[in-house]
């Protein structure tokens, strides 16, 4: 694939991996977080951190949605899913996390309630226009990458004049995340950071500013695909060793200072902050959700079937909340492998590929394990 | 979930929406959300969406620059 391709040459790769270990500084390390799940996995899936010195860490980060989605929300749409009238449309990637009690809404489909995998925002609109005498609601979860395309559902559904069409919004924001984790209690102690890819293309890079100037963190945006992250490790070391804190671009073929303007104009269109959100493992953070504004409050699923905010304990024995703020491995978690696999999840870092913890029982396992081997 | 993919713009059809072409695979998806596109240039697909136009001089950029770095001599220590 055109612009995919080009950016796994293997050959590139073990020059820039001999680059990176000429410039790391024997004497220091270097703790590098990804905020992003897309990330995280092509960390795992190329082998990334094999091809380290191992003074070099990455420390993945909360930016998988469907990760820090927290259970009580899962909650409410199995509440929503389990009435008559609706059809809850989802992505494929919620269908698996859990809610409490071992609930998930797999289980609630199974048990009748009628939930449609979607692809696209737009299949929602077309199941809307198909179904007139029932209640369609879409379950909208993402961070800025994919809130434009919940506007635009939103905006021909307005379009339209859909009336039995409504989001139930768990949109959220990626810099208020970033914040929160340097200003935690106990931060895990932090180098720089590589900065989401698809996110920026939509923000830009200059939301990413404060955080290299205000909090002296070098910030490298870098695209997905393994030679783009090699070059971003190596310009996040290059800035470390210069004692430099800037916010560079490695993504540039995609990715500008103001993002794309037609994208955000809509966003703050539909949408509005909303107080203060809960996150699987961050806690609530202030800020760092959207609703639907008021101009667009009709299509709020919230507001038209009166849903009570839920908030549950996660399950003790799992480490997700530690695993989101980069203290801990997937390893160090008790469950993980044994109770806890992408067939039965126990918490939401093994439901989706770009978990920290699905990432490492597809991929990472197989290298610890031959790791251990040649030990 | 966030994971998106370049793919090819082909045809534009009515209400912003366009065919794209992920390695010969036909997909109708929405333009709406990308200015100034043209047949034959590449976006990065999300959720049946274009998020942005590739910018193809960056990425000849890019891509020569890595390939300068990935050439670091195996004699440097
Ligand atoms: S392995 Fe499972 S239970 Fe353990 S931290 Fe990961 S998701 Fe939670």
């Amino acid at each position: 694939m055109k612009y995919s391709d080009e950016f796994r040459d293997k050959e590139i790769a073990t020059g820039l991996a001999r680059a990176i270990r000429a410039k790391a500084d024997p004497q220091r390390s270097y703790r590098f977080m990804e905020f992003c799940g897309g990330h995280t996995h092509a960390i795992a899936r190329y082998g990334l951190e094999d091809m380290l010195p191992d003074n070099i860490r990455m420390i993945h980060g909360p930016g998988c949605p469907v990760c820090v989605l927290p259970a009580g929300r899962i909650d409410m749409a199995i509440q929503l899913a389990e009435r008559p009238e609706i059809i809850l449309c989802v992505y494929g990637d919620l269908m698996r996390v859990p809610g409490s009690r071992g609930a998930s809404l797999l289980r609630a489909k199974a048990r009748g309630a009628d939930i449609r995998m979607v692809y696209s925002t737009l299949d929602a609109i077309r199941i809307a226009e198909d179904n007139p005498a029932r209640e369609i609601v879409f379950f909208a979860i993402g961070f800025e990458t994919t809130t434009p395309p919940t506007a635009i559902m939103i905006r021909l559904a307005d379009k339209k004049g859909l009336t039995n069409f409504s989001v139930f919004c768990n949109h959220v924001l990626t810099p208020p995340a970033m914040r929160a984790i340097l200003d935690s209690e106990n931060p895990v102690e932090i180098d720089g950071f590589v900065g989401p890819a698809h996110v920026s293309t939509v923000i830009g890079t200059a939301p990413y500013e404060p955080f290299a100037e205000g909090d002296g963190k070098p910030v490298v945006i870098a695209g997905f695909e393994p030679l783009d992250m090699m070059q971003a490790i190596l310009m996040l070391v290059d800035q470390v060793n210069d004692g430099r804190h800037e916010v560079e671009n490695q993504y540039r073929r995609a990715v500008t200072r103001v993002g794309n303007q037609r994208a955000k104009a809509d966003v703050a269109d539909i949408f509005a902050l909303r107080e203060t959100f809960e996150w699987r493992g961050l806690g609530s953070i202030p800020h760092s959700g959207l609703k639907l504004s008021p101009a667009f409050a009709r299509f709020d699923a919230e507001l038209r079937f009166a849903m009570d905010e839920k908030i549950v304990a996660d399950n003790p024995a799992c480490e997700c909340p530690a695993i989101l703020r980069g203290l801990k491995k997937p390893v160090d978690c008790k469950l993980f492998g044994t109770a806890c696999t992408p067939e039965t999840p126990v918490g939401s870092c093994m439901v989706s590929s770009e978990g920290a913890c699905a990432a490492h029982w597809t991929y990472g396992r197989f290298r610890d394990h031959q790791r251990r081997l040649a030990s | 979930m966030c994971l998106a993919i370049p793919a090819e713009v082909i045809e534009f059809l009515a209400d912003d929406m366009a065919i794209v072409s992920i390695d010969g695979v036909r997909k109708e998806v929405s333009v709406a959300l990308v200015e100034d596109l043209a047949v034959g240039d590449y976006v990065i697909l999300h959720v049946g969406h274009a998020l942005a136009k590739i910018d193809p001089a960056e990425a000849q950029e890019t891509l020569d620059l890595l390939r300068q770095l990935g050439d670091y001599a195996e004699a440097q220590p």
